[in-house]
């Protein structure tokens, strides 16, 4: 807010010229397709640290491991991982297509009923005051802890029971975060939407669904990494073989870790990936939003 | 000038605003308000009115009444012959205030079309409607840029437009110019009196700029201290068009003036009682 506060103070000053005249305002224009020949470069050397730090971390692990002779079952050098993660690829990513089904069916499920929740918790008081106090408590449990119950309540070979618990997990920081957006807003544009006299479902639709979706997908991103968490521990429990969590366990049984970090590995593909793709749909849903902006002069 | 008691409406239909005898008092006990006491006025359909008074005087207080985004605790309020409720479900009433509360996710068209789009226009309807009211107030060109990429005048005219879009008959202005500067603040009243005088609105006007009122109404009434009262009604008189000119007026400065001494009688009447 207060950045947003200084550009209209900004732009307050160039308001005698730009009120009447002819041209566009410079100073407050954002004209993205005139910047596109220099932003290939300006992305590059944006994300160029980012990316030497990785390689150097990597290029590090290797050293120090070979130098000071670490055992692998401490910590593999990282060429021994990637080593078993191609030679073993058909293995693991058949387990973690396995696990993805899982966390996503969860997240999918947990999403939903998330925000589900959330409108019910906004359109009717009643509900809000009831779930809400319930709902934080809630979010500050282990849920996790429940995992091998819901093997038992839904068939453990079954992915049902994985997806129970990711579900469960996503829930509640989708649903409160949800909340709270859909409740903050301000008060001047429901004043103005009363002025139109509008109905509870287009306030609903104009003002505070829009208000929800920063919070809505800075959950999605919390939940996304949650999701993977849940699916992989829940795995740990028993079921199916051809998973993630229990190629981790059974490789590690084995002292066969390097084969353990590859699978660990593909769980962090997915991890990233998964968090790309929110991002991705964000940019797409709300391209409005000031975090998007260009900050460039 | 006329007295206070020369406003008090006698019963007529066909009026834009009538309020007789309005009253608001906020909280109760220690913490009771009373923000207006008494409030009798009446405003004819294509006036130009302007509410003056100091802080805190329940002047925007009272366009809230108007406008139905309050009750009054006391007395009664009609807009065209109704009660401002009605009048509001029949979209009677557009509203500007200080802060033009543009949607960040729609464009300039789009927040335009907002009221349209609430009120089930068809898509069609909305497009031709907006560009009308663009065309208006002179934005035509940035229909399709957001209001953050706008400066503060011309965010304000988004919220004009928007607030004509749906054809209220009235329109009532909450210190909509507060956060400009001086000279974008001149020619947007210039903006406002072109509009008026186009269009067949009625408008209510909150300001605590003195030039301001006299510069854009017919009328200006000034309102005491709390509890806010109608303490004057001054008629500007000055002659249509207004315009630079009209600032540099003799007769302007005298109505400045004339207002300036009703609000200092307010500060001499507290000192005395």
């Amino acid at each position: 807010m207060t950045e947003r506060d200084e550009q209209i103070l900004e732009e307050h000053e160039t308001d005698v010229i730009t009120a009447f005249e002819e041209d566009p305002p410079v100073g407050g224009i954002v004209d993205g397709e005139e910047r596109i020949p220099g932003a290939f470069w300006t992305r590059v050397g944006r994300y160029l640290p980012a990316v030497l730090a990785f390689f150097l971390v990597i290029v590090l692990w290797e050293a120090l491991t070979r130098a000071l002779g670490v055992e692998s079952f401490i910590l593999p050098k990282p060429s021994e991982i990637l080593t078993k993660f191609v030679q073993n690829a058909d293995v693991i990513w058949s387990a973690a297509f396995n696990t993805l089904i899982e966390a996503l069916g969860g997240f999918v499920i947990g999403t939903t009923l998330g925000v589900l929740a959330a409108l019910a918790t906004v359109r009717w008081t009643a509900v809000h005051e009831g779930m809400m106090p319930f709902a934080i408590a809630a979010n500050s449990v282990p849920i996790i802890a429940l995992a091998p119950i819901a093997n038992a309540l839904f068939s453990i070979t079954s992915p049902v029971s994985k997806m129970v618990v990711v579900a469960a997990v996503v829930f509640f920081p989708v649903m409160i975060n949800t909340t709270r957006g859909l409740l903050e807003v301000d008060p001047a544009e429901l004043e103005l939407m009363r002025s139109f006299a509008s109905t509870p479902r287009a306030v609903m639709r104009q003002i505070r669904i829009p208000h929800a979706l920063p919070y809505f997908f800075s959950a999605l991103k919390v939940a996304g990494a949650l999701s993977l968490i849940a699916a992989i521990v829940a795995e740990y429990f028993g079921g199916p073989q051809d998973v993630l969590g229990q190629y981790i366990i059974n490789r590690a049984n084995l002292f066969q870790f390097p084969d353990a970090w590859a699978a660990i590995l593909a769980a962090s593909i997915l991890g990233i990936t998964f968090y790309v793709l929110i991002l991705i749909a964000e940019r797409l849903v709300m391209p409005w939003h000031v975090s998007f902006r260009s900050t460039e002069d | 000038m006329t007295s206070p008691e020369s406003v008090t409406p006698p019963p007529q239909a066909g009026l834009a605003i009538v309020a007789r005898g309005v009253g608001k008092t906020f909280g109760t006990g220690a913490e009771r308000v009373e923000a207006l006491r008494g409030i009798d006025l009446s405003i004819t359909p294509g006036e130009f009115i302007s509410l003056i008074g100091p802080s805190g005087c329940g002047k925007s207080t009272l366009l809230r009444l108007i406008g139905d985004l309050t009750q009054p605790t006391s007395g009664t309020l009609e807009v065209n012959d109704k009660n401002p409720h009605q009048a509001r479900l029949d979209r009677d009433y557009g509203m500007v205030f200080q802060k033009a509360t543009l949607l960040d996710w729609r464009t300039v068209a789009k927040n335009v079309e907002l009221p349209l789009e609430v009120m089930g226009f068809n898509s069609s309807d909305r497009a031709t409607r907006a560009a009308e009211m663009l065309d208006l107030v002179e934005l035509g060109r940035f229909r399709d840029h957001y209001p953050w990429q706008l400066s503060g005048g011309m965010q304000q005219r988004v919220a004009i437009a928007r607030a004509l879009a749906f054809r209220p008959s009235l329109l009532l202005m909450d210190e909509p110019f507060g956060a400009l500067d001086e000279m974008t603040r001149e020619l947007m009243q210039q903006e406002v009196l072109r509009i008026w005088t186009e269009t067949d609105l009625t408008i209510v006007f909150v300001t605590h700029s003195i030039p301001e009122a006299v510069f854009l109404s017919n009328r200006v009434l000034v309102m005491s201290r709390r509890p806010g009262q109608i303490a004057d009604v001054i008629e500007t008189g000055l002659p249509q068009p207004r315009d630079e000119d009209t600032r540099e007026s003799p007769d302007y400065y005298a109505k400045i003036t004339e207002v300036r001494e009703a609000l200092r009688r307010l500060d001499r009447d507290v000192l005395e009682t």
